[in-house]
């Protein structure tokens, strides 16, 4: 046979398959992937330096912006990480409200994930299923919000309005229309030959080598760990409800697919219960230093006035101390370790994104497999630039 | 199995007691401080130690106190699932130090070290490809020092004229407007500047 040379192949940053903007240089022999190389930081904003200067109400938004996918489970952490340093509690409804918004981040996030990785392998169906209910999903965000995306919805120390009686009734009604579609999916994909000859025995994980890698979330559990932070490190009123977490054995592209239509179904069971037991009350702390008062309150009390006014010029000041916390994102653990100085800023605040680490591990997966293999593990690794490049 | 954070504290500190220069739980985390000389070792030990098992790497982050001789932090968490507990290790160092590089311990150290070196233009040592990773190609400066500027100081835009993307210094319409609350019934800081320079021009 004729020796061949080695060939650099740059895949992206303009690339479909890409899942955005990562350049990726391939080194090949024949189609033989023998390193690869990714360049991150296109979408780099530099949100940690624009946290630094901006009060803590401020710098909420800028958490929708990393994972777009599933905005809400990324304030998640940080309004998380300021109570904790406020060592404030919110009140029971606001809780149960932040677990249906984060379950239906998660059911946002997996639909999108599953469906492109099927697309990036050849199947066209799944995506267009599957986003008719994506859409669903962001008017519910929409109606809760305002915002279909960037929804800047939970606050320091509950979320920012009650939800609509109507609202609740209609996440209740998807439901039970949405595992049909579960269902559907799954008759499309998971038995599908061409789907499995994709993604069955692709981009194995071994148990050691996902610990080694840092790797959390379905990446982890996909490879047969049984770790999941809303089970293990239980926030919220996640210790109340019943729940599976779905286990992967071989750690392939294909148990990871699995695991998240599983998650799926499991995100649709939480929401059912928490709409079930969803407390009376209010929806964010009551103290007046912290949750700014009603808008009505504005034009009676002029105390409600005044704390309205230092809300929202200087904000609210938090006690000197650093915390990490953590939340299970749909993309893995999704930590922010907070340094307060005492004033209305964050004196430094780190996002960890899952999805750092699992691009990372893009050359140790890759190598060996084959050039078209490449867009099936980057589909299951489900990696968003907004969180990857922050 | 050490299912109690004091119990690791215990643990940890009669290990290594020579080690670690402070160590404390404040809302309910563990956070020990150590010199940059026992980085590799302590890392490996609460790594490899059987009862501890702090397998996995979350973060490395870092900290800068521009203020402080010892300018900059770096803070290493880890997480043991077995123990479902976590630790943060904490390093202060001055500028010009390199630190050992904690890749041969846990692989994913690369991607942080590299983001950390990018961001504060720290230094490591053994580190097989200490590159920038977020910034842009050619970029110079470390964004998230404190004395860098937040608008920073290229601008990058396409130019109809000479079609492609050139890069310009920052022009700004207004000046970034920095805010001081310290005491709103006071004035801020720079009306009571101008408050003592008036009255030391009358007097």
């Amino acid at each position: 046979m004729k020796k061949t040379k080695s060939m650099s192949l740059n895949f992206g940053p303009q690339h479909p398959a890409a899942h955005g903007v990562l350049r990726l240089i391939l080194e090949l022999e024949g189609e033989i992937v023998e390193k690869a190389d990714p360049h991150i930081g296109l979408l780099h904003r530099g949100t940690e330096k624009l946290i630094e200067n901006k009060t803590y109400t401020q710098a909420l938004p800028y958490f929708d912006r990393l994972d777009y996918v599933a905005p809400m489970n990324q304030e998640h952490a940080f309004a998380l990480a300021t109570e904790k340093l406020l060592k404030i509690e919110i009140p029971a409804r606001a809780k149960y409200i932040r677990v249906i918004f984060c379950e239906i981040g998660r059911i946002l996030s997996h639909i999108l994930n599953v469906t492109t990785q099927a697309l990036d392998v050849g199947a066209l169906t799944p995506s267009l299923w599957g986003f008719e209910e994506r859409e669903t999903l962001m008017t519910f965000y929409e109606r809760a919000s305002g915002s279909r995306l960037h929804a800047n919805y939970f606050r320091t120390g509950g979320v920012h309005k009650d939800l609509p009686t109507k609202l609740i009734e209609d996440i209740d009604k998807f439901c039970v229309s949405f595992p049909k579609i579960i269902d559907d999916l799954e008759d499309l994909l998971t038995e599908n030959r061409i789907f499995k000859q994709r993604n069955v025995d692709i981009g194995i994980v071994s148990k050691r080598d996902a610990l080694d890698h840092s790797f959390t979330g379905v990446m982890l559990r996909g490879s047969g760990i049984s770790w999941d932070l809303r089970k293990s490190q239980p926030y919220e009123c996640y210790e109340d409800l019943d729940f599976k977490i779905p286990v992967g054995k071989n750690g392939d592209c294909y148990d990871r697919y699995l695991c998240r239509i599983e998650e799926m179904r499991e995100s649709v069971k939480i929401i059912k219960q928490c709409i079930e037991n969803l407390p009376k009350g209010p929806v964010k702390t009551v103290d007046g230093k912290i949750s700014p008062p009603a808008r009505e309150d504005l034009k009676q009390s002029m105390e409600a006035l005044i704390h309205h006014f230092k809300l929202f010029t200087e904000g609210f000041r938090v006690p000197a101390g650093n915390v990490y916390t953590a939340v299970e994102a749909p993309k893995g653990e999704f930590g922010v370790y907070l340094i307060s100085d005492g004033s209305n800023r964050p004196y430094r605040c780190k996002i960890r994104a899952p999805g750092f680490s699992h691009l990372q591990a893009m050359d140790f997966l890759i190598r060996g497999h084959m050039l078209a293999d490449v867009p099936a593990v980057l589909g299951s690794l489900d990696i968003v630039f907004g969180e990857v490049d922050r | 199995m050490v299912d109690n954070l004091i119990k690791v504290e215990k643990l940890i500190n009669s290990e290594l007691s020579s080690k670690i220069l402070a160590s404390e739980i404040k809302f309910s985390e563990l956070l020990l401080k150590i010199s940059v000389n026992e980085i590799s070792d302590v890392i490996l030990f609460l790594k490899s130690d059987k009862r501890l098992k702090f397998k996995q790497l979350i973060d490395i982050a870092a900290v800068d106190y521009p203020n402080e001789e010892k300018r900059f932090e770096l803070v290493y968490l880890l997480l043991s699932l077995e123990n479902n507990q976590r630790v943060k290790v904490s390093v202060k160092f001055e500028p010009n130090e390199k630190i050992p590089s904690i890749t041969k311990v846990y692989p994913s150290a690369n991607w942080m070290e590299r983001e950390v070196f990018d961001m504060y233009g720290i230094k490591f040592i053994n580190h097989p490809d200490l590159r920038r990773i977020l910034t842009d190609y050619n970029f110079k400066g470390h964004p998230l020092r404190k004395d860098f500027p937040l608008t920073g100081f290229n601008e990058v835009r396409y130019s109809e004229k000479e079609k492609k993307v050139i890069y310009e210094p920052v022009k700004l319409e207004q000046n970034y407007r920095n805010f001081d609350f310290s005491s709103p019934w006071e004035g801020t800081n720079y009306q009571k500047q101008i408050k003592k320079s008036e009255k030391n021009e009358k007097n």
